[in-house]
């Protein structure tokens, strides 16, 4: 396991600190980091395994094409993000959106922004590497309010490449969309509701 | 005289006071109040109440309830809320989904989660405690944390403090 420095979880965490009893959702699967280190914090944890809850729905033939189903779509978001609107005051989303193709990225990102609260963080990675064709997977656990520790999770296709214009897009229904430079090939991506 | 116990006696208190089994092909449906520690590996489905025991949802059993007990330490399949007064342990290959309140939780490295989790202080004696509020459950500001179980998990594990 790798560890790095992330100061979009710096970012985050800036929000937590300051008011204690929110309730966050964490989409990595539920790992005992981060769950020590949020509920330290006095905050409600909601967590599930996004990527598993993918595989689960679209892992059964082509992961892409089977996405584009919109009994499977509908499967996923009932499976995977069935909660009420603001419900929560800040997401980690990690690096999962980059798996999700076309309109059901759309659909995920707007039921994301849907549930969080207006004024809340959602983190959100990204790889830059635009000519990777699979890019690694993994389990991030926070270890302390700049420090990230990287389980891997072996390797996938992402669904397309996004650069800082795309991402504008993608996240134009927010308040603003601020990005973080990295060192390596991860871009972080801090969206305010 | 040895001082050397009886094996096979000790055995059969331990058992019969210390701890209740649902085995393996034991199916119940309903409610069940226990005054012992409990293993399920069988299946269940309504609810558990053992607030001053521990209940374990052994490797094999699927328990669909609700839950409330001292300790949970679940290493099959539990779907349901969990409610505990002192720690909730999700073992490797576990699979846990609803809600948990608890003072303490332990996943390891392989179980699946979702839910929510709410840390809640334990319950202190009144005699021991400062002021009345902090008999109350409420959400911790230094809660919860492990002290065992896998490699992945002892980082985390040295940022707590309790």
């Amino acid at each position: 396991m790798e560890t790095r420095n992330s100061s979009g979880l710096d970012q985050f965490c800036s929000l937590l600190v300051e008011r204690p009893g929110l309730t966050l959702l964490d989409l990595a699967g539920a790992n005992q980091s981060t769950m020590a280190f949020l509920t330290n914090l006095g905050h409600r944890v909601y967590s599930d395994d996004f990527l598993l809850q993918m595989d689960r729905c679209f892992g059964d033939g082509d992961f892409y094409e089977n996405q584009a189903d919109p009994q499977k779509a509908a499967q996923f978001l009932d499976a995977a993000l069935d909660y009420p609107a603001q419900h929560f005051d800040g997401a980690l989303v990690w690096d999962t959106l980059e798996f999700l193709s076309g309109p059901l990225l759309e659909t995920v990102v707007q039921r994301l922004g849907t549930m969080l609260r207006p004024g809340s963080y959602m983190l959100a990675l990204f790889h830059a590497e635009e000519r990777a064709e699979t890019i690694p997977t993994y389990s991030y656990r926070i270890q302390d309010r700049k420090t990230i520790t990287l389980a891997p999770r072996g390797r996938r296709r992402p669904a397309q490449f996004f650069n800082n214009r795309s991402l504008e897009k993608l996240f134009s229904d927010f308040d603003s969309v601020k990005f973080f430079l990295t060192r390596d090939h991860l871009r972080e991506v801090i969206v305010r509701r | 005289m040895s001082s050397v116990p009886n094996r096979p006696t000790e055995s059969f208190e331990a058992t019969r006071t210390g701890n209740a089994v649902l085995g393996k092909s034991a199916v119940v449906k309903g409610q069940i109040l226990s005054r012992e520690d409990l293993t399920i590996d069988g299946e269940v489905e309504g609810t558990i109440e053992m607030q001053e025991h521990r209940l374990t949802v052994g490797p094999s059993g699927k328990v669909r309830a609700s839950v409330k007990a001292r300790e949970v330490i679940v290493l099959g399949t539990l779907h349901g809320n969990v409610e505990t007064g002192d720690r909730i342990d999700i073992r490797k290959e576990a699979k846990l989904v609803g809600d948990i309140r608890t003072a303490r939780i332990v996943i390891e490295d392989g179980a699946y989660f979702k839910g929510n989790v709410d840390i809640v202080r334990a319950e202190v004696p009144k005699s021991a405690s400062a002021t009345p509020a902090a008999a109350s459950p409420r959400p911790a500001t230094t809660s919860a944390s492990p002290t065992t179980a896998s490699p992945a998990m002892a980082a985390g594990a040295g940022e707590i403090k309790r």
